[in-house]
């Protein structure tokens, strides 16, 4: 529990600083849609025939008039980019930040197992997800009761159940590669991240690269699939968990036995 | 006592790659001892410390802390140790009281008033951040959180590297009170007059391997004699000559063989004026490294016979 704590207080900053600029982008978009609405009637048809382009952001799909087809372009991507990269930067920071600082020996030199540090590390780094995704949750919901729109629970929550699924997915992973790197790790993870997100949407643009979607996380948090089907495909989130828990795995099997650089 | 020690590594092996870090190191330090260890930059002081903390593993070989060996239970074999790394460094934004708190709570023990006792002694503010302290006070914060739950053995790599004298003196009676009430000590170090003020044992290791191991005094003592010779003497049938320096009108030289056959030699020579001294340990040291092995493995057979 003190590693817990510790690894809380020392990411306190950054956590706030991540949640209150992800949450104040949403916030900002949920705040503008009445306006945009109006006009929406005229700019979605315009929107929707913008060939690859619309397909990229699903917005050939959905429509950009009501608040969830709204939500799922404008806050989709703020939350699907922003969170990945968040749970990306916590994650792959949370065992090699040791090192790099030079902090290793103090820490690993107290009476505790390895396995106990990746432990703590990773419930810190996973209730640091949790909580930014139930701050931002928070902010959004609670913008849409200002403008006073009918709020759609059911796409608004599975699509932040998606996003959260997304972000654990990649902190699993990024967990993982953590424990192998010493420096540059923060790189590797937002590059990552990026790379999904473009992946998802090379899978939009062309029905051959549609097989994609089942490798990254963005595949089954695109949020025009989510309003036009109802829910979150069942398989991708599968393989999407199996690589979080791999990435998890391998943190611990490497962490335990590491030869710690001074 | 038991029979148990506080150190024991045999054939300890570390290879980083390619690269040498120890060559079958065999070393064994009793509880209660006050055990100097010897080298200089890179001669793997460290690397052994290193493996003894469960940091790094090794690559052949054994060690172990009281009898368990480092490779088991990482908790249960740090949970007898304090560390004090040679390069100190803690968390950026901290508090020295909070990192101290922080060590102790990781010890899940209370050590406030230990803690505070050690602060005191050292010159401690506990109020300042970490970063902004100098090398010094840095190592002075490392030194509390290796003694402040009062471990049954305490490593120290070079520890008064960046303390100031008086700070030095303060450190090593913080030390010896420590060792006097049973805690063992292991201390890393290329200041040999620190080792030689304190330490009852030491450990001589260079380029990866161990060339000597004895008491200090032992090391001091047996190896050999400083002679100088004022006047004309022929040593050619003396053994064990070495470090011979010939000056103007005399000679000096460091003799480790008997001393009737040396003062034969002397009275049989011409002898104007003499002087037959233990060399200090700095100057074994020296000789250690400057010498060939097959010299310091011969010494070092010695040693072993000695503090049998």
């Amino acid at each position: 529990m003190t590693l817990f704590k510790h690894e809380m207080k020392q990411s306190k900053l950054s956590l706030i600083i991540w949640t209150a600029s992800i949450g104040f982008l949403m916030a900002t978009c949920v705040l503008l849609f009445p306006e945009m609405k109006g006009e929406m009637d005229s700019v979605s048809d315009m929107f929707a025939s913008m060939g690859s382009f619309s397909a990229a952001f699903g917005m050939d799909r959905i429509s950009f008039g009501s608040l969830d087809g709204f939500y799922a372009i404008e806050c989709g991507n703020i939350l699907g980019l922003g969170g990945a990269f968040f749970a990306a930067f916590c994650s792959v920071t949370a065992l090699a930040k040791e090192e790099k600082d030079h902090t290793a020996e103090f820490l690993l030199t107290h009476p505790m197992s390895r396995a106990s540090v990746v432990t703590e590390k990773l419930v810190a780094v996973l209730a640091q997800i949790v909580i930014m995704n139930v701050l931002t949750l928070a902010i959004s919901i609670g913008s849409m009761y200002i403008v006073g729109e009918e709020i759609p629970w059911k796409n608004i929550l599975l699509m932040h159940l998606a996003y959260f699924l997304l972000q654990l997915e990649i902190g699993g992973i990024c967990f993982g590669i953590s424990a192998f790197v010493r420096r540059g790790g923060i790189g590797i993870g937002l590059g990552l991240a990026v790379m999904m997100y473009f992946l998802n949407i090379i899978a939009n643009i062309s029905d051959k690269a549609e097989f994609v979607k089942y490798i990254t996380p963005f595949g089954f948090s695109d949020g025009a699939d989510i309003i036009t089907s109802g829910e979150i495909d069942a398989v991708m989130v599968c393989i999407g968990m199996v690589l979080g828990i791999a990435g998890i795995i391998a943190a611990y099997v490497k962490y335990i036995k590491k030869d710690i650089a001074s | 006592m038991n029979n148990m020690k506080a150190i024991e590594t045999k054939g300890l092996t570390k290879f980083y790659g390619k690269a040498r870090g120890i060559t079958d190191l065999d070393l064994a330090v009793e509880e209660g001892e006050f055990f100097g260890f010897i080298g200089p930059n890179g001669a793997g002081k460290s690397t052994t410390i290193r493996i003894l903390t469960g940091l790094i593993k090794s690559s052949g070989g054994s060690a172990g802390i009281f009898g368990r060996d480092v490779s088991g239970k990482k908790d249960d074999i740090l949970a007898d140790i304090g560390y004090l790394p040679s390069e100190a460094v803690f968390y950026n934004g901290m508090k020295v009281k909070d990192v101290i708190k922080l060590s102790a709570d990781l010890w899940k023990k209370d050590c406030k008033a230990e803690a505070a006792m050690l602060c005191e002694r050292l010159h401690l503010d506990t109020e300042k951040k970490v970063e902004e302290l100098s090398f010094g006070n840095r190592k002075k914060v490392g030194i509390v959180c290796a003694l402040q739950h009062n471990p049954k053995l305490c490593i120290l790599d070079e520890p008064t590297s960046g303390l100031d004298p008086l700070m030095q003196r303060e450190f090593f009676s913080i030390l010896r009170e420590k060792n006097a009430a049973g805690m063992t000590v292991f201390l890393s170090s290329h200041v040999l007059s620190e080792i030689q003020r304190n330490c009852t044992r030491a450990a001589i290791i260079r380029e990866g391997r161990l060339i000597a191991c004895g008491s200090v005094e032992a090391l001091s003592r047996t190896s050999a004699k400083r002679v100088n010779v004022h006047g004309d003497v022929f040593l050619g049938g003396l053994t064990d000559v070495r470090d011979v320096q010939r000056f103007e009108g005399g000679v000096n030289f460091l003799y480790g063989g008997d001393i009737k056959e040396l003062l034969t030699v002397l009275a049989a020579g011409r002898v104007i004026d003499l002087s037959i001294a233990e060399p200090d340990l700095e100057e074994i040291f020296m000789h250690y490294y400057q010498d060939e092995p097959q010299d310091a493995a011969a010494l070092k057979g010695g040693e072993q016979n000695d503090t049998l």
